[in-house]
Order: structure tokens, then sequence, then C-alpha cells
């Protein structure tokens, strides 16, 4: 059986599918980084913040009621912000054994993997390593 | 102006021709990197396919020809910056590693507690990190000239610093975040005066401007072959043969020697070689001395003229879009222009850019600590060489029109 984040991913690919250039492509994730909600101002602060060279990103986690991870995430920049709101809708609401061994595909398939390479430094390669973190932390604690 | 056929020059770049994302490239990155004409490439290749032996000391054949063209790459160097002699000319891997030579070597011996050096804030980190390393173990104290609003240097507290008579004073000729070209001459003048020692960092200068060391008086100046049309892993430092004299060697190993004995102590070779341990990037200088011959050979004045005409057209191009900064408005500057975008971030300008051909650098240019000043996380900056041309220019602002509609 796929689990809930492959669904989530074959779903992003398949909207990915629709658009018709990059331009379309990046419009969509910009439009997703501006609807992003945005982060708890006591969960904006320095602990949660994951340093990239080129654009800074904060990711806070939580253990909800039904003991799925809920992840909330923001950059300072709003292609990184559109990417990172692609995570969460990923990685967050799963259970955090899923998250912790979740083999993400889905931005190798909407053409977007360059975005994860650590030359980009934007941030996002170490927000993946993170939530995995998390997922693994409630995986031990649970 | 007329002399200078910027189609003619493009055509010996073979990389130009390539088409990034779907689109003709548009290379605004040279002052991280600038790409080779086919003469570099070919003098390269010509010498790893006919001539490489190891230099020096050789007998047969080839290694006198290797050795015979690195040293005549050497000369070539010397010309090119106004050097009194070759023993003044040292290969280095790059300015970074011109600067750490001098600073492990000049200054491990002059530098200690009580004592203080001189730098400022449009610095690259590598003309920072080497003297803040070595200032925690010699205890020598850092200070700063800090910038006017334009991106100059504010000579009051340059002069105030001088006042102090630094040992040291270590700045940029060139500032690769700003473009703003120092008055290197007369800096250097006003601080011998203070008995001090004078290093330029030459990485952003040599390629844009003509440059003769012993007009500026300067005791150091090193560059990078990559940002001169040539390779990368080959660079230059100039250093006055008294000063180099006096300098204990930096590393040891072969060709730096004179003699070695376990029984009776090792001696040192003379300059330039007592620095020039191992075997060095033979090709890699061969080619940089071609690369200067290129640029010879298009002329320093026509080359520095049409790098002023594009930076000159990119203020007055980009300046209409509305929310744009520039950061850096000398009235001197060479080959830069960096900017921010009102509510748009640099991360996101470049990718979009990038997405339509366009290669500009973001971020802070390893300038982190003018970019804490200023205030900002960092810029987008387009940097021109020889290549460049207006219709690009025109193609850059047009672009960073359409993204940042697309941003905001």
């Amino acid at each position: 059986m796929a689990s809930v984040i492959d669904e989530r991913q074959a779903e992003i690919a398949e909207e990915f599918a629709m658009f018709g250039d990059w331009m379309e492509k990046y419009e969509h994730i910009i439009s997703l980084g501006k609807e992003l909600d945005p982060l708890d101002p006591e969960d904006k602060v320095d602990e949660n913040l994951i340093m990239g060279c080129q654009s800074r990103v904060w990711l806070a986690a939580k253990l909800g009621d039904n003991g799925q991870v809920v992840f909330t995430a923001d950059s300072d920049a709003i292609i990184t912000k559109g990417l990172a709101a692609l995570m969460v809708r990923v990685l967050s609401d799963a259970p955090a054994a899923d998250i912790a061994s979740a083999k993400l595909s889905f931005l190798d398939e909407i053409g977007l993997h360059s975005h994860l390479s650590p030359t980009r430094s934007n941030g996002l390669q170490s927000m993946v390593k993170q939530m995995k973190l998390y997922g693994l932390a409630f995986t031990a604690g649970a | 102006m007329s002399t200078f056929d910027v189609q003619a020059i493009r055509a010996q770049f073979p990389i130009l021709s390539r088409e990034v994302n779907g689109k003709p490239l548009a290379y605004f990155d040279s002052a991280a990197s600038a790409h080779k004409p086919q003469a570099v490439i070919d003098a390269q290749s010509r010498y790893l396919a006919h001539t490489h032996s190891n230099i020096h000391r050789g007998v047969h054949a080839l290694a006198q020809e290797a050795t015979e063209a690195y040293e005549a790459a050497r000369e070539t160097v010397r010309a090119h910056i106004g050097a009194s002699s070759t023993k003044e000319i040292l290969f280095v891997g790059g300015t970074t590693d011109g600067i750490n030579l001098v600073a492990q070597t000049w200054g491990r011996t002059r530098l200690g507690a009580g004592d203080c050096i001189v730098l400022t804030r449009m610095e690259h980190h590598s003309n920072i990190v080497p003297w803040q390393m070595l200032a925690l173990e010699q205890g020598f104290d850092i200070l700063v000239v800090e910038l006017n609003e334009d991106g100059t240097l504010d000579g009051e507290m340059f002069e105030a610093h001088l006042a102090r008579n630094p040992k040291l004073v270590a700045f940029t000729h060139v500032s690769n975040a700003l473009g703003t070209v120092n008055d290197v001459k007369h800096w250097t003048s006003r601080a011998h005066d203070a008995g001090a020692t004078v290093l330029v960092d030459g990485a952003q200068s040599v390629p844009h401007l003509p440059v003769n060391v012993r007009d500026l008086g300067v005791d150091f100046y090193m560059f990078s072959g990559h940002k001169t049309y040539g390779p990368t892993g080959i660079g230059i430092l100039y250093g006055k043969e008294a000063l180099l004299d006096a300098m204990p060697p930096y590393r040891g190993g072969g060709e730096m020697i004179g003699t070695v004995s376990f029984e009776k102590g090792t001696t040192y070779n003379e300059l330039p070689y007592k620095f020039e341990a191992g075997t060095p990037h033979i090709s890699g200088g061969i080619a940089l001395g071609a690369a200067l011959d290129w640029m010879n050979g298009v002329g320093m004045p026509a080359l520095t003229a049409h790098e002023h005409e594009l930076t000159q057209h990119a203020h007055a191009q980009l300046e209409g879009i509305e929310g744009l900064r520039f950061y850096g408005t000398a009235p001197c500057k060479a080959g830069v222009v960096s900017f921010l975008v009102d509510g748009v971030h640099p991360y996101d300008l470049g990718t979009l850019l990038d997405q339509l051909g366009i290669a500009v650098r973001t971020g802070h240019h390893c300038t982190e600590p003018l970019m804490d000043k200023l205030g900002i996380p960092g810029t987008v900056r387009a940097s021109f060489g020889a290549y460049n041309t207006v219709e690009e220019i025109d193609r850059l602002a047009e672009a960073v029109e359409r993204a940042v509609s697309m941003l905001r």
C-alpha cells in the first residue's frame, strides 16, 4: 500500500505536469510561497533557523494529537518558501516513522531537483534533513 | 572604441555559443570567473600535447622547452604589471594563496602583540580571514576603514587609522561587491608615510585596468589567473625584492631549496624559487601568460573603455526599474553593478534570471562584513568582461523587470 507521503508526491507531480513552460511552473511555486501559512511568531526564532548561504529557512515541528508530525515553515526568499511549502505538504501530518524513511522523488519528477543541490545553498537540503531528523526523534519518543 | 570589435572578441570564446535553459547564454559573472578565449585554451592544450615535462634541472629537450615556456610566462607577467624583475613575480595558486603566503611569512615575522594593521570594510573574505587567523596567534589588532554612502573609502577614518602607525595596510584595488576603484597610489603613499607596508588585492583590477606596480608603489600585489581569462589554480604574487628576500620560506619541498642535508642543515633557493615548493601548475602558468598576451592584444585601454561603457549602460538601463537600488555608486567603478529590488530576495531574482539564460551572482559575494554593515542579506551582482555587449545588458534589464513582476 502506498504511503500517504507517496500519494502526495504523485499528486504534486500530476499537478506540475499541467504546466507548459518554466514560467507557469515558477509562478505556481511563487504563489504557493505566498499562500503558505505564516509561522507562529514564537516559532520564527533562531533555534528554528536553517542557515543557507543564499536564503534562510525556518522550520518548526510539533506532534499532533493524532500522533502525526505537523511541520510549519517559512523563508525569506519566495521561491525557497514555495518549495518549502511543497515539502510541508508532502511530509506534514504524516506518521513520524514514514517521515524518517521517506524517499523524496517529487522534485526530480517536476524538474526542480537542482534546488535541492548543496551548491544552491538555499537551506532546502538542510530543511529536508532536519524534517527527517524530527521524524526520527518523534519515532524514538513514541 | 573604433578598434574594439566585441563580436570579433565573442567569436574567440567557445563557451559563449552555449545555450542555457534553451536561451543564449548572457554571462554576467566574470568577477567570479572569466571565460577563456581560444588562444588560452590552445596554449594550455598545446603545452600538454607537445611540451610537457617537469621544469627546471632537467637536461633533456622537453624539460628545457617546458622551463623556457614557464619562465617566458613569468616575464610576460612581469612586463604586464611593470615589476622590476622576474624575481618579484611568484607563481601561486591564486589571490587567496598569495595573501596567505604574505600573512604566514612576512606577517608571522613582523606582526605581534601591540601592533595594529588596517583593513577596509569592502575586503573580500580572502583579505580578512588570513589576518584574523594570524591575529589570534600573534595578538595584533585589526583596524577597519569604513565606507561612505557611495561605497568609497572614508578618507578621514583611513587617515585616523594611519595616525596609529599600523605595520600593514591591506586593501583591495577594486571592490568585488561594489565595483569601487580605490585610489591605490594615494593610499599607498599615505601608508608609507605612516611607516606601513602595503598589500593590495588586485583580483578585480588586473582583469579590467592597466596596472603598474612600480607606479602604484605597492609592496605586495596579487591577482588570480582565472579572472584574467586564464585558468583556475594559478595566480601571481608580486612582492618587492628586498621584502621577499627577507621573508622566510612558506612551504618546504623540492625546487625551493639550495642544498638539503641532514648533517649541515638545508639552504634555500634564490628568488623567486624560494617560494615555489613542489612541481607547480606549469600548464596554468603558461596559459596565464597567454591570457595576458591576449588582453594586451585586445589592448588594455580599449578593454577598460568598453567595460566602462557597459557599466554606465547597465546603470542607465536598470535605474528605471521601480524599487531598484544600486549598491556602489562611486565615481570611479570597474566591471561590477550590484543591486537589490525592494521586496525581492536576490535568490529569487537570480533563479528566474537563470531561467532566462542570464548568469548573475547573488548573495554576499564573500563580503559578509560589508553586507552586515549595509543591513542586507546580499545583492544581485552583474559583472562584465571583454565579451559582454550592450544588447546583453538590455536583455538583463528586461529580464529583471519580467522577473520582478513575477515575484511581486
